[in-house]
């Protein structure tokens, strides 16, 4: 039995006390957050309709041309099969627009593109509904750099940043998560046929274990190679996790006062909730 | 003698000491309603817990109206509550208070601040230096804060000085979530609590907050645990409650009966070998 393994009933009730407190606590009742169609975004949408009930939660599912259809097929179901509101907003025209500028850009400065245009839209859609935007990265993706800077990473809440992508699969088959979208090969639906495995070069399940044993068992890498993991495959998911780490800190400030923001002015965000 | 406590697993307001000062009036009401003789409240119920830079602004001086207003009310039904405490020479502490019959009976300063992974305390805090004893109208009793219990000496030392009664007000982030049936410091505060009961033969009684802060969820569990180290009643998981519990003064009498080991500890072997220990460390 994996390492990895939750007792899921536990980590639901945690994690819909989660959402259901932090949204009340600033005096708001609704949230919104990017439906895709895969696992991640599924489960939050089962999280989210449990803590705050359906009538409460916008899934917002934003294609593009190139994405593959069956992701908003999935994305209707699950909002379907939830309950909850949804609406469809395609980004192509939004994005070819800017690319006219650039016809030569690669496919990276179009996914982050793609990933920033539908954060720009929930952060609208969040102040038109009054709903706070609920982040739908995992931690392996957190950790590995998987995602885009101010765009899939941009939330106010994330109920699920603190789990593995094997633990979103456990969690997944204990809620309401459609089988076929459980089932699926995780992919970030750039271009079709795109999967995030073939991507970064291993499966999930291989670098969770991994991921398990240095960042939340602080192994050493010797006891890690000890303990049967490849040393190669060791230093790349090191270098993976220092060299992304920009991406899970706020912007660095240039200190001058003796009071900086976030170095000696520290306030829990929850201040006065 | 027999009584009856309360422990008030509420969920305090990050910051908000007059919103957290009716909630604890609240629950003192309820409590009273129960017929409860003793409430406890959680580590720092006046403030929340991660205060961070707001320490300042949210501690108070024993002669502030909020700790008056306490004390006033504990001459209806004792009361043991944690805060933010400013001295006079501004050094500001996290403290207890055992409130009775109008008067302050004793005030814990916390000793083991923790500082480490998620914890920042002694960054904000002055640490406490005494585990004393004292005694109220259920006996003696001695206050612990959170970290304290973790370190076998505090409780010890309470109940060297004569404590059958250990409180122990905690603000106990839920986390290590495993296949197991309950988050790891679940687990792990209930292995605690059981066990220093039955090492030295007293009572606990734990009050431990809910709600969340920033992500991080406190796990309730509240419980009220006999000196054989059994529970004899526990609060909800991560849900506010206001759990009643029976202290019978028979079951502390049958087993220091059973199992005399406060009676039978060496004080003198105990302070030879630790002054030892100390001179072999100085050298």
């Amino acid at each position: 039995m994996s390492i990895l393994r939750v007792n899921t009933r536990l980590l639901r009730q945690v994690l819909v006390g989660f959402i259901r407190e932090e949204v009340n606590k600033v005096g708001l009742t609704r949230v919104v957050f990017g439906l895709s169609g895969g696992i991640d975004s599924a489960l939050v949408a089962c999280l989210a309709a449990e803590a705050l009930g359906p009538e409460n939660v916008d899934a917002c599912i934003m294609p593009y041309r190139t994405s593959n259809p069956e992701s908003e097929v999935h994305a209707r179901l699950v909002a379907e099969r939830l309950g909850i509101n949804h609406q469809v907003i395609e980004i192509t025209p939004m994005v070819d627009a800017y690319f006219e500028l650039f016809p030569d850009a690669d496919t990276m400065r179009r996914g982050n593109k793609m990933a920033r245009e539908r954060m720009t839209i929930l952060y609208d859609l969040s102040a038109a509904h009054g709903a706070l935007v609920l982040g739908t990265s995992n931690k392996t993706e957190l950790l590995l750099g998987y995602g885009t800077l101010y765009g899939d990473m941009a939330s106010a809440l994330n109920p699920i940043g603190d789990i593995y992508k094997t633990q979103v699969w456990q969690l997944a088959a204990e809620m309401d998560v459609p089988r076929v979208v459980i089932e699926k090969k995780p992919s970030a639906d750039l271009w079709a046929g795109q999967t995030d495995e073939q991507e970064l070069g291993f499966t999930y399940r291989e670098v969770d274990e991994l991921l398990y044993r240095m960042v939340d068992l602080r192994f050493s890498r010797e006891e890690l190679v000890a303990s049967g993991f490849a040393r190669d495959f060791v230093d790349l998911v090191a270098g993976k996790v220092q060299n992304s780490h920009f991406k899970r800190r706020l912007p660095v400030i240039a200190k001058v006062s003796n009071r900086t923001i976030d170095r000696d002015f520290r306030y829990s965000r929850d201040w006065g909730k | 003698m027999d009584f009856t406590v309360a422990l008030a697993q509420v969920k305090p307001k990050l910051g908000c000491v007059a919103d957290n000062l009716d909630m604890i009036e609240a629950a003192v009401e309820r409590a009273i309603g129960e017929k409860a003789g003793l409430v406890l409240f959680p580590e720092l119920a006046l403030t929340g817990y991660f205060l961070k830079d707001l320490v300042p602004d949210v501690a108070l001086s024993l002669d502030s109206p909020e700790i008056r207003r306490l004390i006033e009310l504990s001459g209806r039904i004792s009361i043991a509550v944690g805060f933010v405490e400013a001295s006079a020479d501004y050094r500001f502490f996290n403290s207890s208070l055992y409130l009775e019959e109008g008067e302050i009976r004793h005030l814990h300063r916390k000793v083991y601040l923790p500082t480490y992974g998620m914890f920042d305390e002694q960054r904000y805090l002055a640490r406490g230096e005494r585990f004393r004893a004292f005694d109220t109208k259920f006996g003696r009793m001695g206050m612990l804060i959170c970290e304290d219990m973790w370190h076998l000496s505090a409780p010890y030392i309470l109940a060297m000085d004569g404590a059958t009664t250990l409180l122990c007000l905690s603000s106990s982030p839920g986390r290590g979530i495993t296949a197991a049936d309950s988050l790891g410091s679940t687990s792990d505060w209930q292995k605690l609590t059981g066990t220093t009961a039955m090492f030295l033969n007293c009572r606990v009684l734990y009050c431990n907050r809910v709600g969340y802060e920033d992500g991080v969820n406190f796990w309730g569990g509240s419980e009220a645990v006999a000196p054989s180290g059994s529970v004899t009643a526990r609060g909800q998981l991560l849900e506010e409650d206001l759990v009643i519990a029976q202290v019978k003064e028979g079951a502390l009498r049958r087993e220091r009966i059973f199992s005399p080991m406060m009676r039978d500890e060496s004080l003198a072997i105990t302070m030879k070998e630790l002054r030892r220990i100390m001179k072999e460390r100085d050298n």
